[in-house]
């Protein structure tokens, strides 16, 4: 159906976005990369252009590193677990009949418009904090004494806390996908007397898909990329070090900044294992 | 074709969605209202939820010490620019590979996704750097850039979704008529794509305002958005509580009260091509 | 309609060309500070600057600390020039001056008197003799306590205590059921927060970082005895949660009346003092930071201090605006709004000179600590580095932190003191042979 004519003018539409993504992607990367191979240390006027591949073996090397991958895994994975099954849940309950929907839809998107920054505050102040949190009052008054959450169980509060933003987002699209679903095909596989475990299990779930995929590929990209929630709150201590914190230490803390390019390189190849593995079950599902 | 629901069922599902979308609100309204407290009250213990007596001087504090109105006006303006200077990149290129797909539109699409994976942190040095020499640090104009080229994949994306579900028919039928491309494009397309370029506009609009690594690392004074104000209550010095939940109220309500009227629009966007 | 648009344009144009041309007049200076009370105090009194001299405007980004440290040295380092003055520490002053970064601060006018700020202080932000940052405020740290505990448990706490006088006091006043502790000091991860009192409390039992030669110590017995003090007083006598205790958690507890000491920074104790913020303020006491009787106290030196970045374009105006902020006319300014409590201290000799300073509880501890503070010569065994309680090399900044995770994965249980002093023996040492030093 397309002809030459509007193939060419389909291309030059697609010149500026491509054009504009590629300069973005390609300058940063390709001077990242000319500064990993270089032993380049600003505070002590240090600029040699090339010390072959020093940089990444010492990175390699650094005891932090492999616990960092760990972590970054550790980190993106449960923040996807949760948001999922909970998202998928929620979105099952919203997706009810229920009087006043239009507010609790609004409590429940609510987190979504909270700034990383500030959701981090809020939860290591307000909610965490073992003296005046809101946990430790709630403990106390159980009886209970208060747990000291970000030193205790660092990992999980920063799950916690990340999965609190996200989960609106996995709900929301998830309802979405649901409201979509043939309400008829439920309601024959209802009165034929399917128990709901089997209709979730063979109507719902396979028709949720395409949409869990959508949040699973969305989310790992801001995910894996995380930063104020760490920052604010442990800043790295505590297990907590992904490796773009430790990117981050290197190049900005010790102002080590080929080390660190180094483990930028490290964190992009990291990313494009993620990605790789990723596309091939997203490829999948968007061909549908 | 409502389904028949029992009123036992109803209020058992009222019951339950009632209750996790408080405890999800829940931070964000203690948060509020500790704002109104004194530092001694926001530290009582038990803690009174309603009972107490409302303050605002914690605003004025925070007012006193930091120009809300300059930084608010900064992050309307870099989330605006930004998401606006996207949409007009992003339709064309969403349009083309909507309607003239080829083999490789979806590598394309998955492509400038992957873009989004360039850890930042690692590339703080070189952007820095690029920044200096166009002169162009603490600038609204730079930051309007670079989050556009951040968030210009999602945009993409989602308008691609929307304008698949443009039938091709009618511009086929349009085409017919001898309408010119930007005709195509102005007088069929656009109406039809209105509500999706709307909640691209809106989603993006949230993430550019909530973006907190380039906004903090690439201004100073004039450029600041509500991103900076905040990183300057992220330590206590002494009693704190109220005055950080002053600060916080602050920078969150605009997006948030955006995001509740809007909510609609939001919802009925974030689908990227998830519903078939 | 045409006529219009052209009537726009051209006042458009005429708006930018105008405010432009007034931007060439007047100076905007931009100023990069923490978000500490003094800062923000100064903040509120900068109309007095303003008003004589009405060509400079002042930009404020004020910051939390970390966020500060990260922005400047970035801007700094790649000579960014978003600031005209920076508020920057001990520790950074000397090292910037070396990469002629920072612009001398030997030519403030006669009136400023550089020779009146506290020979410590001004010997801590030189670089070859050369004044390259002045000092805002300036702090050594020493034990702050209540009186009335220490009365009601019958102990005297002498002027100069030691260690262990400290630890069997602590422990008697730790009643963790009435949520009272002995002891509140540092645990929060940073080289600025834990590591700087750590490495105190190790230079007082005759540890050090590195010997002559750059190698790190840590595997020495008297960084073995330091950490386990530490540790075990903090176990037995602190506060919970004491792992991301910082200065601001420590002083809220004490200003609670939680904590029987605080062994911190001397500017605390105006904070201790001040009757709106503090439920204790009139049964606070003062003493001598502890020592083992090896001849070091644990005691540091710091200054908060505001230095201009050679990038800077406006390099005059600057210095203006810190000859006013750091001069005897601010002092006296603050201390008639304010009160003598609350002026910034540790910066001038002619304060402490002053009777009516004199008068205040802190004073003469503060001056005190400040004085047996010797940056130059900081541990029992000789070392190559300046600095007490930070090393002021550039590497410094990435060791102390990663050194302070460990220090405080320790304090909250996570791992046991050999354990925490091997895995920084090591990365010490991995960190050093990286920038070149063995």
């Amino acid at each position: 159906m397309a002809t030459q004519h509007s193939r060419s003018a389909a291309r030059i539409m697609m010149a500026p976005a491509v054009t504009l993504l590629l300069g973005w992607m390609l300058v940063p990367l390709i001077l990242t990369l000319y500064f990993s191979f270089a032993d380049y240390r600003p505070l002590r006027g240090v600029f040699e252009p090339w010390i072959g591949f020093d940089n990444y073996v010492r990175f390699w090397n650094s005891s932090a590193f492999v616990e960092s991958v760990i972590t970054t895994l550790v980190l993106v994975g449960s923040v996807l677990v949760i948001t999922v099954t909970l998202g998928i849940l929620l979105a099952m309950l919203l997706n009810e009949p229920i009087w006043g929907q239009g507010i609790v839809r609004i409590l429940v998107i609510s987190p979504f418009f909270v700034m990383p920054t500030v959701s981090a505050l809020v939860w290591k102040n307000m909610m965490m904090d073992p003296v005046n949190g809101v946990f430790s009052h709630v403990f106390r008054f159980f009886g209970a004494s208060p747990h000291d959450w970000l030193v205790e169980t660092p990992l999980l509060s920063i799950i916690i806390i990340v999965a609190w933003q996200w989960l609106p987002f996995a709900t929301l699209i998830l309802l979405t996908a649901i409201q979509s679903l043939d309400s008829e095909q439920l309601e024959a596989a209802e009165i034929d007397g399917a128990p709901p475990l089997k209709r979730f299990w063979f109507l719902i779930l396979p028709h949720l898909g395409r949409a869990i995929t959508i949040v699973v590929l969305i989310q790992t990209i801001f995910l894996l990329s995380i930063f104020a929630e760490i920052f604010v709150t442990t800043q790295g201590s505590f297990g907590t070090r992904t490796l773009a914190y430790l990117v981050f230490q290197r190049v900005l803390e010790s102002q080590n900044v080929g080390l660190g390019s180094a483990g930028g390189i490290y964190a992009v190849i990291l990313a494009n294992i993620v990605a790789i593995f990723l596309m091939r079950i997203v490829g999948k599902n968007l061909d549908a | 074709m409502a389904r028949a629901v029992t009123p036992r069922r109803k209020a058992f599902s009222t019951a339950a969605a009632w209750t996790i979308g408080l405890l999800l609100f829940f931070p964000i309204l203690w948060t509020i209202l500790t704002s109104f407290k004194t530092e001694a009250e926001a530290i009582a213990s038990p803690p009174s939820f309603l009972f107490f007596d409302w303050t605002t001087e914690n605003y004025g504090v925070v007012q006193e010490r930091s120009n809300y109105m300059r930084f608010l006006w900064n992050s309307v303006i870099i989330a605006g620019g930004s998401t606006i200077l996207g949409i007009i990149v992003a339709v064309p290129a969403a349009w083309s590979m909507a309607f003239v797909p080829s083999a490789r539109t979806k590598d394309i699409l998955l492509w400038m996704l992957s873009t989004k994976m360039l850890p930042a942190v690692g590339v703080l040095y070189p952007i820095y750097l690029i920044f200096i020499e166009l002169g162009i640090l603490d600038t609204r104009i730079g930051l309007v850039v670079v989050l556009m080229l951040i968030n210009l994949p999602i945009i993409v994306w989602m308008l691609y979704t929307y304008f698949r579900e443009i039938p091709g028919e009618i511009l086929e039928a349009a085409r017919m008529d001898g309408a010119a491309l930007w005709q195509e494009i102005t007088s069929v397309l656009a109406p039809m794509a209105v509500p999706g370029i709307a909640s691209t506009l809106l989603l993006n609009f949230i993430l550019a305002w909530n973006e907190a690594f380039w906004t903090l690392n690439l201004t100073a004074a004039t450029a600041a958005p509500l991103t900076a104000f905040i990183a300057s209550y992220s330590s206590p010095e002494g009693l704190f509580f109220a005055k950080l939940s002053a600060a916080s109220t602050m920078a969150i309500a605009p997006i948030l009260i955006l995001g509740w009227f809007s909510q609609k629009q939001l919802v009925r966007g974030l689908t990227f091509g998830a519903v078939k | 309609m045409k006529l219009k648009h052209a009537l726009y344009g051209a006042t458009a144009l005429t708006l930018v060309a105008g405010s432009a041309h007034a931007d060439a007049h007047a100076t905007t200076l931009t100023i990069a500070t923490v978000n500490n009370g003094d800062m923000v105090r100064m903040q509120g009194l900068t109309d007095d600057f303003t008003a004589e001299n009405p060509d400079i405007t002042l930009e404020w980004v004020t910051l939390e600390e970390n966020v500060l440290r990260q922005r400047v040295t970035q801007d700094i380092a790649t000579n960014g020039g978003q600031f005209d003055v920076m508020t920057i520490g001990m520790y950074e002053t000397p090292i910037w001056a070396a990469q002629g970064w920072l612009v001398p601060l030997d030519d403030l006018g006669e009136e400023y008197d550089a020779g009146d700020i506290l020979p410590a202080m001004r010997a801590g932000l030189s670089y070859e003799d050369t004044l390259y940052a002045a000092p805002f405020y300036g702090e050594s740290s020493m034990v702050m306590y209540r009186t009335d505990l220490f009365e009601e448990a019958g102990i005297e706490m002498p002027k100069q205590p030691t260690w262990e006088f400290i630890a069997d006091a602590a422990r008697q006043l730790t009643d963790k059921d009435a949520e009272q502790y002995g002891i509140c000091l540092r645990g929060k991860a940073g080289w600025g927060e834990n590591m700087a009192f750590i490495t105190t409390v190790a230079n007082s039992f005759g540890a050090r970082w590195f010997d002559e030669d750059w190698n790190a110590q840590l595997d020495s017995p008297e960084w073995k005895e330091a950490v386990t003090f530490y540790n075990d007083l903090m176990t037995d006598a602190g506060p919970p949660g004491a792992a991301t205790n910082g200065f601001n958690e420590n002083l809220n507890l004490f200003q609670q009346g939680k904590c029987g000491m605080w062994i911190d920074a001397t500017v605390a104790a105006s904070f201790v003092t001040n009757p709106d913020d503090s439920t204790v303020a009139d049964k606070v006491g003062f003493a001598l930071a502890p020592n083992t009787g090896k001849g070091k106290n644990a005691n540091w030196l710091w200054a908060w201090a505001l230095g201009i970045p050679a990038g800077s374009d406006s390099p005059d105006a600057a210095k203006k605006f810190i000859a006013w902020a750091t001069s005897k006319d601010y002092i006296e300014m603050v201390a008639e709004k304010e009160g003598w409590a609350n002026v910034p201290p540790g910066a001038r000799t002619s304060l402490y000179e002053n009777p009516e300073y004199q008068k205040v509880p802190f004073a003469e501890m503060t001056l005190e600590s400040i004085n047996i503070a010797d940056p130059g010569n900081p541990t029992v065994d000789d070392v190559p580095y300046v600095g007490i309680q930070y090393v002021a090399i550039p590497e410094w900044q990435g060791i102390g932190t990663t050194a302070g995770q460990e220090f405080s994965a320790m304090l909250a249980g996570q791992q046991s003191v050999d354990e925490t002093l091997a895995k920084v023996q090591e990365m010490v040492n991995e960190e050093m042979e990286a920038a070149g030093y063995r």
